[in-house]
């Protein structure tokens, strides 16, 4: 019977998680390494930032200010990352008015304070990685994990310019051959990609930059959770060796006397 | 006797004087009889009140920081509203500790109800002579719900907005008055600033003083005709001849205070791993959805309510609409809640405790249990042609157990229950984990198959 129950305890924990994390559909997401503990990777993620997002996207949150828990100085964050103003208790504002946005964009360029929280910061890696031209699109670009979207490849000088590779299926119900997108493939490098003679291309130094920029995107979207979780282990050390073993033990003194 | 204790004697005797506080503290606390054999189902009450207590302090502070505002930031499309949960988030000193502490409060508050609601099933404690401790127990479940819903729009993100949207579109169903009803709850034609306004009032004054009041006379109902037990014997039908105390009983203080106390400790211990840990749980407490401030423009693809609507939700979808009207799938899910109150008179067993009942009660009792937590999985899920028709069978299920009840609650052969209450032994706890496993395993194996 005890080692019935056990197993399956064993089980329920295991398989909850599985259930826990089913998921609907949708492209297939790369793994973002995120690591919010290392201050470089995310101070090189707020300069791609403040140079590539801030002039169209707002993180209306964030104070420049706050970038001070990324290891950096106030007059660091002056000389380096402020553009739009020069106080720097100041929000995360553009100068471009919705109005206009809307004009040009077709939509308002959406707010970064919490987007990693909305999109999850695998979409983001992802989505910021796989830009392709396309020229039947208003701004000449889309993207696999946010089909006919309206921001062009801000960071196309970084990356270089990819196109989208087909493949041919058959359809199973009309029996005819369609042209399915498979893929992205990498045509003219940029700033941080190299391809090779024979075809080759190499996109690591890319990559990193966009990880650094997700970890940091990660970061904005709720600048607490370090500091949340450093306390819980406090709080949970607190729990769980003083306050339930005393009042455990209050608890079995009280009760000796009731039979 | 030192000086300040004869000063504080005389206070409290100049209080008592004048208002009956040491009577009250005696009748309700320290001379309240509960009954000794209280087991791991007893927590819950209490858990309630800790929870009702957090959400009340933890709202007092967010309320001094948040704006029901839907009007956009100039030169954005972020709202007013959706920016100060954010501003709590960030600017405020210790600010996130308290909104996550009201969000996973508000969650954690369904999780002890729930349970709490469950032990009454299987004890049988809204059987006479506690039919009215179980309707304002019902009552407060309303509520609560009432609460939480109202409490989910103000973050102004698009599950706030298109979640309200649908809601408030139900009474739309409704013949006749539908409309003008739904208008009239919004304050305008769609939901909208003002929809935010007296959401907010309603969350943060008028639910709250009722749900006080009601826990108050709860309260009062249950001192007034006693705590059940996991054995459902009256206490007070044995009592020291002596004394003319129950012999069952035990003071609620400082007994089940510390006992409480305990249970309090293990509660947040699972709270706060939650709180500092994982706030989200995985978008089922906090949607992802909802950092995507209000947008009247954009519906999303799948608008699902928070877990604890979800059964009552699965319901609703579940129910087609004929005669030209959807109003059946509303008056299904309302109805789905208010059967609940009229236990007390569904059940005609002679006994009160599942100890005593008889197998095929306990096989029912399962096969609901399958149901509404079957309910609940499928009410997160985008419906299809399969779920939709699980849906239905367990829909009919969950009723069948409240409108069936008055007659399977006869039949069978009931085991004889004791003149006094009984220990919790190993057996009955390796069964109890036993089944809990089941529960979770079950449920999890059903969220990946269906």
């Amino acid at each position: 019977m005890h080692k019935n129950i056990r197993r399956f305890l064993a089980a329920a924990a295991l398989l909850l998680p599985v259930a826990v994390f089913a998921n609907e559909g949708g492209a297939h997401l790369d793994k973002a390494p995120i690591d919010l503990h290392n201050p470089e990777s995310l101070q090189r993620g707020a300069q791609t930032f403040a140079n590539y997002c801030l002039s169209c996207h707002s993180a209306l949150n964030m104070r420049y200010n706050r970038l001070q828990d990324l290891g950096l100085t106030e007059d660091q964050i002056k000389a380096n990352l402020m553009f739009a103003t020069d106080k720097v208790g100041e929000q995360m504002k553009v100068a471009m008015q919705a109005p206009d946005a809307k004009v040009w964009f077709g939509a308002v360029p959406p707010d970064l304070s919490v987007i990693a929280r909305a999109r999850g910061a695998d979409w983001l890696y992802t989505y910021l990685r796989t830009f392709y031209r396309d020229d039947t699109r208003p701004t000449g670009w889309n993207n696999i994990a946010f089909d006919k979207v309206g921001m062009p490849h801000a960071l196309w000088e970084l990356q270089g310019i990819q196109e989208p590779v087909y493949k041919t299926v058959k359809n199973h119900e009309s029996g005819k051959e369609e042209q399915v997108l498979e893929g992205v493939k990498l045509v003219k490098p940029g700033l941080l990609t190299q391809i090779s003679e024979d075809g080759k291309y190499d996109q690591t130094e890319y990559n990193k930059r966009v990880a650094d920029l997700v970890n940091y995107l990660v970061y904005v979207s709720e600048p607490a959770q370090v500091k949340r979780e450093q306390i819980g282990y406090f709080v949970l050390l607190f729990l769980l060796f003083v306050l339930v073993p005393i009042s455990y033990l209050l608890k079995k003194e009280y009760w000796r006397d009731v039979h | 006797m030192s000086k300040l204790e004869q000063l504080g004697k005389d206070t409290l005797q100049w209080v008592d004087d004048r208002f009956p506080l040491t009577a009250l503290w005696k009748e309700h606390v320290s001379e309240y009889y509960a009954p000794k054999n209280f087991n791991f189902w007893y927590f819950f009450g209490s858990l309630a009140l800790l929870v009702l207590v957090i959400q009340i302090v933890t709202g007092i502070f967010l309320t001094m920081n948040y704006k029901p505002d839907g009007s956009l930031i100039p030169g954005t499309n972020v709202s007013v509203a959706f920016a100060s949960v954010e501003y709590i988030m960030r600017d405020v000193g210790g600010g996130w500790i308290i909104r996550y502490m009201h969000s996973t409060g508000a969650s954690m508050f369904f999780v002890v109800v729930y349970m709490h609601m469950f032990r009454g099933l299987i004890y049988g404690s809204y059987q006479k002579p506690r039919e009215l401790v179980w309707i304002f127990g019902m009552l407060i479940f309303l509520c609560l719900m009432a609460e939480a819903f109202l409490g989910y729009l103000l973050p102004w993100g698009q599950m706030s907005f298109w979640g309200a949207q649908v809601i408030v579109n139900l009474f739309a169903s409704i013949p006749m008055i539908g409309p003008d009803l739904s208008t009239f709850i919004r304050g305008d034609f769609v939901v909208s600033d003002a929809t935010l306004n007296r959401f907010f009032a309603l969350h943060v004054i008028a639910v709250p003083l009722i749900l006080l009041a009601l826990v108050v006379a709860h309260l009062i109902a249950l001192h007034e005709v006693g705590s059940n037990n996991p054995d459902g014997v009256e206490i007070k039908k044995n009592k020291d001849p002596k004394t003319g105390l129950p012999l069952d009983g035990i003071p609620f203080h400082p007994y089940y205070t510390v006992k409480d106390i305990f249970g309090v400790a293990v509660f947040l211990v699972v709270f706060t791993t939650i709180v500092f840990f994982l706030p989200n749980v995985f978008g089922y407490f906090l949607e992802d959805n909802n950092f995507i401030p209000a947008d009247p423009l954009k519906t999303p693809p799948h608008i699902a309510p928070v877990w604890y609507f979800t059964p009552f939700y699965a319901i609703l979808r579940a129910i087609p609409s004929f005669l030209g009207t959807q109003v059946w799938g509303v008056l299904g899910m309302g109805a789905a809640v208010v059967v609940i109150a009229f236990l007390p008179w569904l059940d005609r067993s002679p006994v009160k405790s599942i100890r005593y009942r008889p197998k095929s009660f306990k096989v029912i009792l399962g096969i609901f249990i399958v149901a509404f937590i079957g309910l609940g999985i499928l009410g997160a899920l985008p419906p299809t042609t399969v779920r939709t028709l699980v849906s239905r069978i367990l829909s009919v299920v969950y009723f069948a157990f409240f409108f069936l009840m008055p007659f399977y609650s006869k039949m069978g052969k009931t085991l004889p229950v004791p003149d006094r209450v009984t220990d919790t032994n190993g057996s009955r706890q390796l069964q109890f984990l036993f089944w809990m496993a089941v529960t979770f395993i079950g449920a999890a194996v059903f969220a990946k198959v269906i």
